[in-house]
């Protein structure tokens, strides 16, 4: 057995392995480019905080990376790892959470984290669905599918939350599909390097609680789906918003340099304190 | 090398689908949890891309370069 093992077992919770994901859940494939980039990056886990929220991808970092975790309320993981950056600007803070998570219930959070452009990685893993409860209706679900919530049509349309995130101000944003590993761990590599609000959207797979519903059982069909509807943002130059309607849109979305949040106030807070102590000499 | 970890595996078959070689193979062969366990039937055509050890939402595929 010792034999056989995965060279990024260090970086997981081996005791806790086989995960608790269902059979072909995109998450799994999430942590495992997690790990990867982790690895590529040399970042010690040691030197990291992940912090997630409430939901099957909130499971990714908390319990099964092997870092410091902070597993917190329902749609609050950015408003916390925003006072954990605050605090220990030293640390690599990561929030992996989930788009009802982030996008949903925690909407707010995000577009105000990306217009301070506070040195944060948020990976979203969109599933396009609430899927933990039972696959009710998320403020990213297509228009037109059916959810436990909308038995017969979803009218809402879906949010797009990378080109939101992208116009609040943050550093770099990207969109990539559990299909499209290779680019999804280099962009994952890229977006922890990158000083100030960086915002990855992975559109993942929910074969039990989403796939079900829209007639994609299995993670396989639901891969073919993303390779086939994903196009390229540099070659969507061309093409008119019908056509761009049913597809998803992969690759960096921007890559900028912005003064960082941390950054600017604690250098507010040191000149604030020298000219009070020159001042008041003791 | 392609080991493939049974006590890990879930039997989702994207390492089957998604090999551009085809190396993997559906076995008969069912492991404790009673998942269908991907088999490794031509590992001779496998040119160490890790495609699948990076897809694999499980960690179960481990590719060795030798």
């Amino acid at each position: 057995m010792e034999e056989y093992r995965h060279r990024l077992m260090d970086y997981v919770r081996e005791e806790i392995m086989p995960h608790r994901f269902c059979t072909g859940c995109g998450c799994g494939t999430v942590l495992n480019a997690f790990v990867n980039a982790v690895e590529g990056v040399g970042l010690s886990p040691a030197k990291m905080v992940c912090v997630s929220g409430i939901g099957c991808s909130s499971w990714i970092p908390s319990p099964y990376f092997r870092s410091d975790t902070l597993h917190t309320t329902h749609g609050r993981p950015i408003a916390f790892a925003t006072g954990v950056k605050i605090m220990r600007p030293d640390l690599t803070v990561i929030v992996i959470a989930g788009d009802g998570d982030v996008a949903g219930i925690g909407g707010n959070h995000l577009i105000h984290a990306a217009r301070r452009n506070i040195d944060l990685s948020v990976f979203m893993v969109n599933n396009m669905i609430y899927g933990m409860t039972g696959g009710q209706v998320a403020p990213t679900t297509p228009y037109g599918v059916k959810t436990s919530t909308t038995p017969h049509n979803n009218v809402e349309p879906a949010f797009k939350v990378a080109e939101l995130v992208m116009t609040a101000g943050a550093s770099y944003v990207a969109r990539w599909t559990t299909y499209h590993v290779f680019p999804l761990m280099e962009s994952m590599q890229n977006a922890i390097r990158k000083r100030g609000f960086s915002f990855i959207e992975i559109v993942s797979q929910c074969p039990d609680n989403y796939g079900r519903r829209i007639g994609l059982r299995t993670a396989v069909e639901f891969l073919h789906q993303f390779k086939e509807k994903a196009v390229r943002i540099d070659k969507t130059a061309g093409m008119s918003e019908a056509e761009l309607a049913d597809r998803i849109i992969i690759g960096k979305l921007c890559d900028r340099e912005r003064p960082e949040f941390t950054a600017e106030l604690h250098a507010l807070t040191r000149r604030i304190v020298a000219a009070l102590k020159q001042e008041q000499p003791a | 090398m392609i080991e493939i970890d049974e006590h890990l595996c879930k039997g989702c078959d994207i390492c089957i689908e998604f090999c551009p070689l085809k190396v993997f193979e559906k076995s008969e062969k069912l492991n404790r949890k009673g998942y269908y366990v991907p088999l490794v039937a031509c590992e001779d055509e496998c040119v160490g891309c890790r495609l699948c050890e990076l897809l694999c939402p499980e960690f179960a595929i481990i590719v060795t370069n030798e």
